[in-house]
């Protein structure tokens, strides 16, 4: 009830911003595309043709985005790599998110020494070049899919823990919840009622632009060839397969860098929109 | 012709249809004084942007304000800068924020000097030290290369108002100048202005919600409500005889320091209700390489009657919010006992139990604060309903809060709003609303009025005074606010950096003071009346600092009767009639007037 | 001041240590060792490898070793580059890394600082909200996406600028890896740069300095410069590692023989030493350049340099 109550006036403020409803709405038409599209599309991912290779993209044998060195339809595997590439975002981001909301919430709740601690630790981590890490990982075990979440979860909850202890610390103090405490409330009541309801705007913004940062990481990944492993394929390893081909054949680059451009122009100003509606600076 | 002549000045904003400035016209004569004054939303500050030329790039405005003749409305930038600072100049309200943290105070007025090609560089900065002692930094030298956060409030109020005065104007425009101040600075700090203008013969619009600011330091006022000018005139006439309702309103609602009290008499002899014994707070802080304790309070001990008003005032430092937090067991204490009904409780409000618990209950400063932003006000007020009757049917429960939110004097149509869809008053009927629902014995506010408009403190305060007399309520009143001390309670503790400095009853603490803190803090405080022109400056100095406090009594280094002794020795609480009081010459000295 | 540097200086090393022990871990931690994929070899021979390359030591023994290099300079030999240890092959690429990392750096700092800087003083104008734009473009755009689109361009249709390292003059061959590494940079700097210098005009000095009759460029030049910069400085941290990580996909890219192109090749060629070396070397480099900025900070923020 409450947390409805806290995310109703995001809502409400986010209905009214431009931005918010243009991006929003192009992410779930890409979104609904990469799930549909392959259903009606007559090709498959993996299925080569090796009598039309590097064909140009054209509505007659149902190629839209063209083929690519093997043969096998662009379109498809462009949906493919949307779907991937969204799929592993949206995990990781709920990894990170998880990670840095449990952490950030402890060491601002608790705060003192505690918080100093944690905190610290996570001043360190921040100098780490953690993408480097995350090579190292790649390289030394298998290619998973699951290490791959676990590792863009980890990069990306730190931000998500400053900010979090950020908020629930000022929260802590604010005055309501002295007034809470003095009424009888519970510490697990505080938490449930008072703290984390207020918490829900900021961890939806920053959810939000976890994502994007997510998608980076991942396609940086596959781009290397260290990410999602053939057949499979993901936004990144098809930049990567354009780049190959791009004097001969320009749109396996083009293609796959404009949706991978799109997704994340939208996101990051979707993060943008949902970011100047919560800020109370910004009061309408 | 007049110095500055404002002709029909509106204002609005692009995104509001509602002006927030209509049809204001006023004039000030070269060397007057003109008070500008109003609750909050009168648009006081809006006037004083308009006639520097500092709007904001999205307002709206028709009219015109001419100074010395030339039209400012609509000037270009370098236009008015070759009036700014030599011709017209400003003082803000927050000097914290209003000086530049990142430049040293020196430079900041060197700067203007420079700018407006007044003197050469050398010659500035001279010029620079010079002000700064004249406006009372007295190690100029040193304080030029200070950066604004090494100074205390009242210093870098007196700095800003130097660098007001660098361009020697002929128009001082001083924007609630001494709201963010301590009463006592308050004091230094108007006393400086006088001072000043005694001497350069500038003209002075000096605006303020504070009645008392304008009746000692304004010839002339303009009340101000809601955009539209009620009422001007000169100073003497308007509080004499208000022609307007609303401004007899507001003026009635200015409470007096030197008006009795409001409070009934409390029966003798009964059981303290609270009793709070020997309690001190300390904090440790990081210093250096270790960590050392920071005395916020010094032990101390007082006792609270059913159906009491005890008022703890003090100013910033004092030490009072962190003794009403713990004796709330919201921080721990250091060491002492707080009893309630002769029951000693535990030192933390999540260790006593429920039913003691809610007899103590709180009302914060700010009333939008204290409420929880994702909850509705019925919500709010049913929470505490929740925990102690959880037995009471919803039905029945809505009962109670709707007639509880009656009770306050709040609407039924409240009862969906969330908190940022209150007014202050609101708010703060609100935040009483839920602390009295579940029927506490002793209601503690701290500053539950400072936030709020005069006449809406008034209010507040008649609310919580029905209370009392209705329900036998005692209330502990934590504020810096003398006339409100005066109309509510019926003793005063007087803190001075977590020590007590007198304790006795309204009647004496007004009329008969016995500690030179007590007399100081009463004088400085501003009477709403023109005809009471202010005395010289009743306290110089600020509050020592809390990191560094002195030896002996913590008031001797701003104490006009301080001897040898005081520096020395800290001062017992010795009983007198009346009270006590920890002065070593309240024997000897005679401070009643 | 000094005790806080110090502080944070000696604050830097458990971090640097903790990198180094969690890096080397994670690639003795690796199932198979580095010369599996290769032929059965006789185990003697297998033996012996192990011994050269002192795989036969415990875990702390190894890791004691390491330490004792690294203080030394020294990050042992390469598996795959067996006539070169992982130092030399790090000092060979370093200077052309170097040289691609500082003009990217340079270039992003001066380009995005005077984009946001145009923007900020020209709020909400077509300039502002052009500058805006492409600044999102260039945060959601990847340097992989970039760097191949700028090499069609220019290389491939208008044939103005070298492909790759070995087709140019040594300056023309810079151009397009050094623009395509500082893009992303420019536009994050642009931001904040505009952001901040926004925040800073609302401020309320700037509203005193401007009552008291100041010209803008007086403004800016004696109030809101500073104040303004102080965030692009912490956000130093961040570029510089936006700039490693982005130097090897460029590296790789334009066929740089850089430290990005030998850790891709490593990580591909699983040559262990040689990716640890890079990584702890990255690591302490930037950890280095971290402390630096905190620092400097310390030192420009009147209110940090008091404590």
């Amino acid at each position: 009830m409450n947390y409805l109550a806290a995310i109703k006036p995001l809502i409400r403020k986010s209905r009214d911003n431009k931005t918010i409803v243009v991006c929003s709405s192009i992410l779930l038409l890409i979104a609904a595309v990469a799930l549909i599209g392959p259903l009606l599309s007559p090709h498959h991912y993996a299925s080569t043709d090796f009598e039309n290779p590097l064909m140009l993209p054209s509505a007659s044998g149902w190629h839209l985005f063209g083929t690519d060195d093997l043969g096998r339809d662009l379109f498809v595997r462009t949906l493919l790599g949307v779907k991937i590439t969204l799929f592993v975002a949206i995990i990781a981001s709920c990894v990170s998110l998880g990670i840095g909301v449990a952490y950030g919430a402890i060491a601002g709740y608790v705060g003192g020494t505690v918080d100093a601690v944690m905190m610290r630790a996570v001043d360190a981590l921040y100098a780490m070049p953690f993408i480097f890490f995350v090579i190292l990982l790649m390289v030394v075990f298998e290619r998973n899919f699951l290490l791959i979440f676990v590792a863009i979860g980890a990069i990306n909850w730190l931000d998500m823990a400053r900010i979090v202890r950020g908020q629930t610390l000022s929260l802590k103090q604010r005055e309501f919840v002295d007034a809470a405490r003095l009424i009888g409330v519970s510490t697990p009541g505080i938490i449930l009622r008072h703290i984390t309801p207020n918490l829900l705007g900021v961890v939806v913004v920053y959810m939000t632009l976890t994502i994007p940062q997510a998608i980076l990481v991942e396609s940086f990944l596959s781009f290397l060839g260290l990410g999602v492993q053939e057949p499979q394929t993901s936004l990144g390893a098809l930049v990567n397969g354009g780049v190959s081909n791009m004097e001969g054949a320009p749109w396996l680059l083009l293609i796959p860098s404009i949706v991978l451009a799109v997704i994340l122009l939208c996101f990051n100003f979707l993060g943008d929109g949902l970011r100047d509606v919560t800020d109370p600076k910004k009061k309408t | 012709m007049s110095l500055l002549e404002v002709k029909d000045l509106s204002i609005r904003y692009a995104d509001s249809a509602k002006p927030v400035v209509q049809n204001l016209s006023f004039s000030i004569e070269a060397g007057q004084s003109l008070g500008m004054v109003g609750e909050s939303g009168a648009g006081k500050t809006q006037t004083a942007m308009a006639v520097m030329g500092l709007l904001p790039a999205n307002a709206i405005t028709s009219g015109s304000i001419r100074f010395d003749g030339q039209e400012f409305l609509g000037a270009a930038p370098d236009v008015l800068n070759r009036y700014r600072a030599c011709r017209i100049a400003m003082v803000f309200q927050d000097p914290l924020t209003a000086l530049n943290p990142y430049v040293r105070i020196g430079d900041q007025l060197r700067r203007i000097l420079l700018e407006h090609k007044i003197c050469k560089p050398p010659e500035a900065r001279e010029r620079t030290l010079v002000m700064l002692q004249r406006v009372g930094l007295p190690d100029a030298e040193r304080q030029y290369g200070v950066f604004p956060h090494e100074l205390s409030g009242g210093m870098r109020q007196r700095a800003m108002i130097g660098a007001a005065l660098l361009g020697e104007p002929d128009l001082l425009v001083a924007d609630e100048p001494t709201t963010a101040l301590d009463v006592t600075v308050q004091a230094q700090i108007l006393g400086l202005l006088r001072e000043l203008r005694s001497q350069s013969n500038s003209a002075l619009f000096l605006i303020t919600h504070d009645l008392g600011v304008v009746a000692g330091n304004c010839d002339r006022i303009l009340m101000m409500d809601n955009g539209r000018l009620l009422e001007e005139g000169p100073a003497k006439e308007i509080f004499a005889a208000p022609s307007n309702e609303r401004t007899a309103k507001l003026i009635a609602a200015a409470r007096r320091i030197d008006m009795p009290t409001k409070t009934s008499p409390l029966p003798d002899g009964e059981a303290p209700i609270v009793e709070v014994d020997n309690l001190s707070v300390s904090f440790r802080e990081r210093y250096g390489s270790g960590k050392r304790q920071l005395h916020a309070v010094w032990p101390l001990s007082f006792k609270v009657a059913p159906r009491e008003t005890l008022a703890i005032v003090g100013e910033s430092g004092s030490g009072k919010t962190s003794l009403v937090k713990a004796i709330l067991g919201l921080i721990p204490m250091r060491s002492g006992t707080v009893s309630y009904a002769g029951k000693k409780l535990p030192g933390l409000v999540q260790s006593r139990p429920n039913n003691i618990r809610r007899q103590l209950q709180m009302v914060f400063q700010d009333p939008v604060a204290s409420l929880n932003p994702a909850m509705r006000v019925a919500d709010i007020v049913a929470e505490p309903i929740i925990i102690h009757e959880p037995k009471k049917k919803k039905a029945e429960r809505e009962q109670d809060v709707s007639k509880m939110l009656r009770h306050v004097g709040l609407g039924m149509e409240l009862r969906e709003r969330f908190p940022h869809e209150l007014s202050g008053g609101q708010a703060q009927r609100v935040a009483i609303a839920r602390a009295l629902v579940i029927r506490p014995k002793v209601l503690i506010c701290d500053e539950a009025v400072a936030a709020l408009d005069g006449t809406i403190q008034g209010d507040i305060l008649q609310l919580l005074q029905a209370e009392q007399a209705d329900s036998g309520l005692s209330l502990i009143f934590i504020t810096h606010d003398l006339s409100v001390v005066r109309q509510i309670s019926h003793r005063v503790l007087v803190l001075y950096m977590g020590r007590v400095c007198e304790i006795a009853t309204n009647e004496q603490i007004f009329k008969r003071p016995l500690h030179p803190y007590t007399k100081a803090l009463i004088q400085s405080v501003p009477v709403p009346d023109p005809n009471a022109k202010p005395d010289d400056v009743p306290l110089a100095g600020e509050v020592s600092s809390i990191l560094n406090p002195p030896a002996g009594c913590p008031f001797h280094p701003r104490c006009e009767y301080a001897v040898a002794r005081c520096s020395e020795q800290v001062p017992a609480l010795q009983s007198v009639v009346g009270g006590s009081v920890a002065c070593h010459r309240a024997n000897e000295l005679d401070l009643s007037y | 001041m000094l005790r806080y540097a110090l502080l944070r200086i000696f604050g830097a090393i458990p971090t640097l240590l903790l990198v180094i022990a969690l890096a080397f871990l994670m690639v003795h931690a690796a199932p198979g060792g580095p010369f599996d994929a290769e032929r059965v070899l006789p185990p003697e021979i297998e033996e012996n490898i192990a011994r050269a390359y002192h795989l036969d030591e415990s875990l702390p023994q190894q890791f004691i070793r390491y330490l004792g290099g690294l203080v030394r300079g020294d990050f042992g030999p390469s598996y795959r580059y067996r006539d070169y240890s992982v130092s030399e092959l790090i000092g060979n690429a370093l200077p052309v890394s170097m040289q691609l990392g500082v003009l990217a750096m340079l270039l992003a700092i001066v380009a995005g600082v005077a984009a946001g800087l145009t923007a900020a003083l020209s709020k909400n104008s077509f300039i502002d909200r052009l500058v805006t734009g492409i600044a999102m473009t260039g945060i959601s755009v990847p340097v992989f996406v970039v760097a191949p689109v700028m090499v069609l361009v220019f290389a491939v249709y208008l044939q103005w600028l070298p492909a790759s390292w070995t087709g140019g003059t040594s300056i023309s061959r810079l151009i397009l890896p050094v623009v395509a590494l500082a893009l992303p940079q420019i536009a994050y700097i642009a931001r904040l740069t505009r952001a901040s210098m926004i925040g800073v005009l609302s401020s309320d000095y700037v509203r005193t300095a401007r009552s008291q009759g100041l010209r803008t460029i007086s403004i800016i030049r004696y109030h809101a410069l500073k104040p303004a910069m102080l965030p692009l400085l912490s956000y130093m941290g961040p570029a510089i590692a936006g700039i490693l990580t982005g130097s090897v996909v460029v590296e790789e890219i334009f066929g740089i023989p850089g430290i990005g192109q030998f850790f891709i090749r490593g990580a591909l060629n699983r040559d262990y030493t040689l990716v640890l070396g890079i990584v702890i070397f990255y690591a302490t480099l930037l950890i280095l350049l971290n402390l630096v900025v905190d620092l400097l900070y310390g030192i420009l923020d009147p209110r940090i340099r008091g404590r």
